[in-house]
């Protein structure tokens, strides 16, 4: 195996510079994003530093709770992302349990079961293997996950007056809202769906990418990459239905009638 | 002995089928009100003093207190949606949401919608059959509005709730409709609440008027 070329800090320096130029140009055109893109490009070197020497602290001493602590805070910190990107407000902790639940099921679960039945490091917990995981399925099945609970909640407001009118009609709040309900997980679904079928062809996956920069054999990182997709995939899939099937019942009360007054913060407007 | 009580309890309350007492929505006096099978009450108002908010309550699709009774079964003792398929609701405005009205008919059914429709019924409002390969969005407001009372009388219900159901016709179609629910009500031994602002037309269908006026419902 090749030795891993190291960047250095001058190295990142030079890539910055192509950042201030576009931040320059920017400003020449008057095309006012300068500030937002200095923001982010500062932001995510902070960030990433910052976890970088998480990481390392946590990878030189692997023990459990400090695994445990660190998926935990990820975990948060997704669930709270997800509310944050939807249009119409969820309400109170429900919301944040929803959106917690779901990801702890697309994630957690999805990992910890790769973990222990395919990956099999030793221990199990271990966190190089953990954390970079976990990580990557937190941020892909939050896509799917905020997509659909977005389009649910998005298109019941929007068709009020259909469901109510199925209501009327004799319909039970599951077939009033069985429509949007596959609509929802359609949204949620596409995305993933469509990387799957492109990867390789149009896209070369991060992960992948990252391993044979990093010296990997192309096929072990390619093996690693289906891995990855068939955990995102079936992460999304599951974490979807969970967040469609628990905001679907919570958007009704217990005599079938849609209440969106206990479901949103600002049903008014 | 039980038997004779029985029968002059039923002399002197006549036969119930429909029954409100102390029936309260936020906004509105307790309302009690009784229904006999075949009758239809008429229903006026103002402009925003209740009248639909009273026929959702009525349909179970908003909060109520107070007792609800359909032959004898209180509204909260079985499913909501059960209720509303004999409790039936016509809204003033008709929502589709499928591409051909033959859709929204007998929607357990997987067929274009003509094996449960009345078709006496549907040409008395002026259809064919055909009706059910017609596009929603080719129908005009007063299509939708008779196709919606034909849609909600696949349910068989025992109650009608009717919200301005003839608002966008023209009188002779109102007529239609006005004795097609007639006839629906003698057939099935159903009753009926009418809601509309011409005085008229109550005088014509219903046997006892109400009016909501200051959040109370009266005598017309």
């Amino acid at each position: 195996m090749r030795e891993l070329i190291q960047l250095t800090a001058p190295d990142l320096m030079l890539a910055a510079l192509l950042i201030l130029a576009l931040v320059g140009l920017t400003a020449r055109m008057k095309l006012a994003i300068g500030v937002q893109l200095t923001i982010a490009a500062v932001r995510t070197t902070v960030q990433l530093l910052l976890i970088g020497l998480v990481l390392k602290s946590i990878f030189s001493n692997a023990e459990l709770h400090w695994v445990v602590l660190m998926s935990t805070v990820m975990l948060a910190v997704a669930a709270w992302e997800i509310l944050a990107r939807q249009k119409r407000k969820l309400r109170g902790w429900w919301g944040f349990g929803i959106s917690a639940f779901s990801m702890f099921i697309s994630s957690f679960l999805i990992t910890v079961l790769a973990l222990v039945f395919v990956v099999r490091p030793d221990p199990w917990y271990t966190p190089q293997y953990t954390i970079p995981l976990l990580g990557m399925l937190l941020g892909n099945t939050m896509n799917g996950i905020a997509l659909g609970m977005d389009r649910l909640v998005q298109t019941a407001w929007q068709q009020r007056s259909v469901i109510e009118q199925r209501l009327m009609l004799g319909q039970t709040a599951i077939e009033a809202i069985r429509d949007i309900r596959t609509d929802s997980m359609r949204a949620g679904m596409i995305p993933i769906i469509n990387s799957m079928a492109t990867a390789g062809i149009v896209s070369l996956p991060g992960m992948m990418t990252g391993q044979i920069l990093a010296g990997s054999p192309p096929v072990e990182a390619v093996k690693y990459q289906i891995l990855i997709m068939f955990l995102v995939t079936a992460g999304t899939g599951f974490g979807v239905i969970t967040v469609l099937h628990l905001i679907s019942h919570r958007m009704f009360d217990t005599r079938e009638r849609l209440r969106f007054d206990k479901l949103l913060r600002t049903p008014q407007d | 002995m039980t038997n004779s009580v029985l029968l002059q309890w039923r002399f002197y309350c006549g036969v119930v089928m429909f029954r409100l007492e102390n029936f309260t929505i936020t906004g509105l006096q307790p309302v009690s009100l009784r229904l006999q099978p075949g009758e239809c009450v008429g229903l006026s108002g103002e402009s925003g003093s209740g009248k639909t908010r009273l026929l959702r309550a009525l349909a179970d699709l908003d909060e109520h207190s107070g007792t609800l009774v359909l032959n004898d079964n209180l509204c909260e003792s079985g499913c909501a949606h059960l209720w509303r398929k004999r409790v039936a609701l016509l809204p003033a405005e008709s929502q589709w949401w499928h591409d051909r009205v033959g859709q929204h008919f007998c929607i357990a059914h997987d067929n274009n919608g003509s094996d449960c429709l009345d078709d006496k019924a549907t040409e008395r409002l002026g259809f064919s059959r055909e009706v059910m390969n017609w596009q929603v969005t080719r129908c005009s407001s007063g299509e939708k509005q008779r196709l919606s009372l034909l849609r909600i009388l696949v349910n068989r219900p025992q109650v009608l709730l009717l919200d301005e159901p003839t608002a966008n016709l023209d009188p002779e179609k109102a007529r239609c409709v006005e004795q097609l629910v007639a006839d629906y009500l003698q057939a099935e031994q159903a009753c009926c609440i009418w809601v509309s602002h011409s005085a008229e037309q109550l005088q014509r269908v219903a046997s006892r008027r109400f009016v909501i006026a200051d959040g109370a419902l009266g005598d017309a």
